[in-house]
């Protein structure tokens, strides 16, 4: 999954256009991720100018992956 | 705000306001939208546009000209720059005033202007685009269009709402950062600097744009496959620019996004919409410029909108006139740019320095003999000048 750093993002909309599954969202100032439509492809860690968001392991046995089971 | 309009305009950058500008003039009842509270703010650009094609649409005025530039000096790796005299040519803007301008001009022509209202999603009957919904003040709108016209930037979700692929790919985009520093002296105010190299700005370019003689754009624009290789940001790459060049430089704003930069011919209009600016890929693919870009696809826009709404026809086939007209004024030319930029960015550092060397103390040159002697150096970038030739450049 994809972690966001609000300390770090300054809302450019960048990793927006990239995503290929279009689940980054920009409302206003904030932005969100649909982490169930991600597919872990890390293409907007790269687009990102300022490293706000990162990829990490989803944790063994989180709530998504019961989910898609 | 009412229900239904002839044409919503998403999106009130420069793209989308001339889009509403020229739509009202044209006798259509017009809705421009803003999602932010502000027009004009935050800025994501670094400000600068050619002076001849900002006349055809507006007349330069000094409430939002923060410099004209007479001049550019292009600088290699080694530290030696090529001058360049271009007297006039270039301005630096005060976005924040220039947009706001822009859209009070269609206001003007007659337009009726909202900010802080988010689109949230596209109406459509069958394959055709019929309005949109607007989240305004936590109120939600269905306001239906004969025409909806997407000016809504990188981050633009209409176009793929309605199903047009305005996804930007990774090698496709400029990842840019850029301050507004304080606190310098630059020498010639009115010169723009580039920095070419890869020692400056990995796949792209590093620019001081000047704003008065103490205050200026720095900023540098870099390919995402950079940060893949070495996972250096964009904004590291400045921060290392900066700390060389510029080490006494107060920031006092910060700017950072992606350009979507491509050479394709893509689909911009379906039946009902319309796209325009970054959301539809059209900057300058060389120099990552898109404001008078924006502002001529929102123009023709407009007038491909009045065209059809006078034959009561928003069918796909009748807006793929936006989609032609674009690709005769401006966008044929994006191949052949972005082919001199694969090529040139392949280019080691020496290279530059070299065409430094030789030109550096040479006095009153112009892009044509920089042009000229980088073809001699680089005999395979005379296909693509060739088509920019034919094109009526230079």
């Amino acid at each position: 999954m994809i972690l966001i750093d609000y300390d770090r993002c300054d809302y450019c909309g960048a990793c927006v256009g990239t995503c290929p599954e279009n689940v980054i969202h920009l409302v206003d100032t904030k932005l969100f991720i649909d982490n169930d439509g991600c597919t872990d492809c890390k293409i907007c860690t790269y687009g990102c100018p300022v490293r706000a968001l990162t990829f990490v392991e989803e944790p063994k046995g989180g709530a998504r992956r019961e989910k898609r089971i | 705000m009412k229900s239904a309009y002839d044409v919503v305009v998403v999106g009130a950058g420069p793209g989308g306001s001339t889009a509403a500008r020229f739509a009202a003039e044209l006798g259509l009842d017009v809705l421009l939208l803003e999602k932010r509270q502000e027009i004009g703010a935050p800025v994501r650009c670094a400000e600068g546009i050619g002076t001849q094609v900002l006349r055809r649409f507006i007349e330069p005025d000094p409430k939002w000209v923060a410099q004209v530039i007479n001049s550019c000096r292009i600088y290699a790796p080694n530290g030696k720059y090529i001058r360049l005299e271009a007297p006039g040519e270039g301005l630096i803007l005060e976005r924040k005033i220039f947009d706001r301008r822009l859209a009070e001009l269609a206001a003007e022509k007659g337009a009726t202007v909202r900010c802080k209202a988010r689109v949230t999603g596209v109406l459509q009957e069958g394959e055709t685009v019929t309005g949109v919904t607007v989240n305004a003040m936590g109120q939600e709108h269905r306001i239906h269009a004969q025409i909806v016209i997407a000016a809504d930037g990188v981050e633009s979700q209409v176009a793929r709402w309605a199903g047009l692929n305005t996804m930007v790919k990774l090698a496709e985009m400029d990842v840019a950062a850029q301050y507004l520093v304080s606190g310098i002296r630059l020498e010639e105010p009115d010169a723009c600097w580039f920095y070419v190299g890869r020692a400056y700005a990995p796949g792209g370019y590093a620019w001081v744009f000047p704003k008065r003689e103490n205050l200026a754009n720095i900023g540098l624009g870099i390919t995402p496959l950079h940060t893949i290789k070495t996972g250096e940001t964009a904004l590291d790459v400045l921060n290392r620019f900066m700390a060389k060049h510029f080490p006494d430089a107060s920031i006092v704003s910060m700017v950072v996004g992606g350009i979507p930069i491509d050479g394709k011919t893509r689909p911009i209009s379906k039946s009902g919409l319309m796209v325009v600016g970054d959301a539809a890929h059209q900057a300058d693919p060389m120099t990552g410029g898109g404001i008078a870009n924006a502002m001529i696809a929102g123009q023709i826009a407009a007038q491909v909108a009045a065209k059809a709404l006078r034959n009561g026809d928003v069918s796909a086939e009748a807006l793929k006139e936006y989609d032609r007209r674009w690709h005769k004024e401006v966008g044929r030319a994006f191949k052949p740019l972005k082919q001199i930029v694969e090529e040139v960015i392949e280019y080691p550092d020496e290279f530059f320095n070299e065409l430094a060397d030789q030109l550096h103390d040479r006095p009153r040159l112009n892009l044509v003999d920089v042009f000229k002697i980088a073809l001699r150096a680089s005999p395979r970038l005379m296909w693509s000048l060739g088509q920019l030739v034919a094109m009526g450049w230079f």
